[in-house]
């Protein structure tokens, strides 16, 4: 973010980014001290990066173990490289309803997200530029609606969706999540902040219907917000729980997360489910890690721009 | 298709009112609006409004054994017999002080923190800002269920050293709400560290100079104006953490596969999910959602009531 565009020169204190540079001053004597504090300040980030990132390496390393070296060496002891047969078990297990996880995981939030995000863009680029009858009352009841626990929107669903029976269906795990309501907040934000009145003004004097002007001048401009809520609804989805376990009977429904839980249950009886769960956690992690650090731009200026407003 | 109404139309108009295609084009903005929120407004209809408002009609009635109980049950109207039910359950009081301990200390603690983490960075002798502050976040793209078992794991006798290491029992009596709140902690942090961060970003930096030329500490400076500065955004972050806060329910759900110690209706989420699935008692767990739905607009709207004050 920082990156620091000044090239580096052999001054006796290392230079700082240059919007700070010209507040350092001269101090006397002060060096040493600096020099301890920065000490502690990158003591105090590494402690925290320790904390974030050790249960993540205890998760890879415990991928790699067998069942017997799981429970006799030590949590980040190194034990014999058994991470393909995990895998192999993994996939083999339950004839293979894990690829069924990974699909519906991947099908929940993929599509979910994709869909989800355009729904929330155009509502929120309505709501903002374009005056309907109904919109200040959207907004309101869209607010209100960031403001409902999902917990206690589950059973209320629920019961809905076993009126209409469509419990243990995709429908009923994947059209609740569609909705998101703080999703179209943020995206009426951006449109307010970066989709400029004059620009639609201009292209309505050119004759471009209102439809049109949305896909072509103000998705483009919005879309440093269109790929942040795309991105947080896709983890989201991922993490839901409550929702498929409420709505979900049959295991070939089942996202990761739920199946993945379901194996735990059943691992203080039979101890070979353990490196299952590990090693199936570890899968269900490392995709949206991934996306996270391949999208850092993305979702960073995408913040930015949602959480200071 | 819209421009091709124009372009035969606009002959017709007379050129003397100009007024004439601006109002068509009003009333074509007005129905692309329209068009636009309609995905989003029928959603919210279906998957928030009418479900609410069925839960409520349900809540209002309840399952009771007909005569001598051969006929099964039958629905009976109990008005707020349900509300009254769960208002006075032990149960449900006790889930209620665990959610309400939960947020006590780990809003706190995360916040201190997180607050911590994005002051350091953003002081400006930081280097690698980026990888500090990716390495921090990563744990929020980690699903709860993966971080219960993770954490689940390390907190094991025998199989983590958290477990082991700890001077209390992570699973037992007083230990498990410890154990959920770090859980939870490790989660959030990052995700706020990255919130905050991004906030003070936007402190103005002639602010900042002027108060290092009246000799302010960077302590000073991030305590009496950068602080102060993104309040705001410190209260948005704190109405949604006190709302997943009372909505408690995967950490304490997985830690249940683990230990005993977390009872069925150990959240309030925890006791809907228990009435619901496990007695089958629907009037009382619609009950207990409206409670719980009412009790989270109600925090909110205090934390942003809070908000609005102190930062006038």
């Amino acid at each position: 973010m920082s990156a620091p565009t000044t090239t580096p020169t052999p001054a006796p204190t290392r230079r700082v980014p240059a919007r700070r540079r010209t507040t350092e001053r001269p101090e006397p004597g002060s060096r040493s001290s600096r020099w301890t504090s920065r000490g502690a300040v990158h003591g105090v980030l590494l402690l925290a990066a320790l904390y974030s990132v050790l249960p993540l390496v205890w998760l890879v390393t415990s991928a790699t173990k067998s069942v017997g070296d799981f429970s006799s060496t030590s949590a980040f002891e190194l034990a014999d490289f058994n991470l393909w047969g995990n895998l192999r078990d993994l996939f083999a297990r339950e004839d293979g309803v894990f690829l069924y996880w990974i699909r519906n995981s991947l099908l929940y939030a993929g599509l979910g997200a994709v869909l989800g995000a355009l729904i929330c863009t155009a509502c929120g680029y309505a709501i903002a530029k374009l005056d309907f009858p109904g919109r200040r009352a959207l907004f309101a009841v869209t607010l209100a609606g960031v403001l409902v626990p999902p917990t206690a929107l589950a059973l209320p669903l629920y019961l809905l969706a076993s009126e209409l029976h469509l419990v243990n269906t995709f429908w009923a795990v994947f059209l609740p999540l569609l909705t998101n309501p703080f999703g179209v907040y943020l995206a009426r934000t951006f449109a307010d902040a970066a989709v400029p009145d004059e620009v639609l003004e201009a292209a309505r004097l050119d004759g471009a219907g209102e439809f049109r002007i949305f896909l072509t001048i103000a998705l483009p401009m919005m879309m440093p917000g269109f790929v942040t809520i795309l991105l947080f609804q896709f983890v989201s989805i991922w993490n839901n729980f409550f929702l498929p376990l409420v709505m979900l009977t049959d295991p070939e429904l089942f996202p990761m997360t739920l199946g993945i839980y379901q194996w735990n249950t059943r691992a203080p009886q039979f101890p070979d489910y353990n490196p299952l769960v590990i090693t199936g956690s570890l899968l269900a992690v490392v995709p949206l890690i991934t996306a996270f650090v391949v999208l850092q731009r993305q979702w960073r200026s995408g913040l930015s721009a949602g959480s200071v407003k | 298709m819209t421009t091709a109404v124009t372009s035969s139309k606009a002959p017709e108009s007379p050129p003397a009112s100009p007024s004439a295609p601006p109002r068509r084009r009003a009333t074509r903005r007005r129905l692309t609006g329209a068009a636009l929120a309609a995905p989003f407004a029928v959603l919210l209809l279906c998957t928030v409004l009418v479900p609410i408002g069925y839960a409520f009609y349900l809540s209002l009635f309840t399952d009771r054994l007909s005569g001598l109980g051969f006929d099964g049950y039958r629905q009976v109207f109990t008005g707020f017999g349900n509300y009254a039910d769960v208002l006075q359950d032990p149960a449900a009081h006790d889930s209620v002080a665990n959610v309400a301990r939960y947020a006590l200390i780990h809003i706190p603690a995360m916040f201190a923190g997180a607050l911590l983490i994005a002051l350091l960075l953003d002081s400006a002798t930081v280097r690698l800002r980026q990888l500090w502050t990716l390495a921090v976040f990563l744990p929020y793209a980690v699903p709860g269920v993966i971080a219960g078992l993770i954490w689940g794991y390390l907190y094991s006798p025998g199989i983590g050293p958290v477990g082991d290491a700890l001077p209390f029992d992570p699973f037992g009596e007083s230990g498990v709400l410890p154990s959920i709140v770090n859980m939870a902690t490790w989660q959030w942090m990052g995700y706020n560290v990255i919130i905050f961060y991004t906030a003070l970003q936007t402190v103005p930096r002639d602010v900042l100079e002027a108060a290092r030329a009246d000799g302010a500490s960077a302590i000073r400076t991030a305590l009496s104006i950068k602080v102060p500065i993104i309040r705001p955004t410190i209260f948005v972050a704190l109405v949604f953490t006190t709302i997943g806060s009372l909505q408690l329910f995967t950490e304490p759900m997985v830690l249940r596969t683990f230990t005993g110690t977390v009872t069925s209706t150990w959240t309030p989420s925890l006791y809907i999910y228990d009435a619901a699935f496990i007695r089958d008692d629907y009037g009382r767990a619609a009950a207990a959602s409206i409670l719980l739905a009412l009790a989270s607009a109600l925090l909110s709207a205090l934390v942003m009531r809070l908000s609005s004050r102190s930062s006038r």
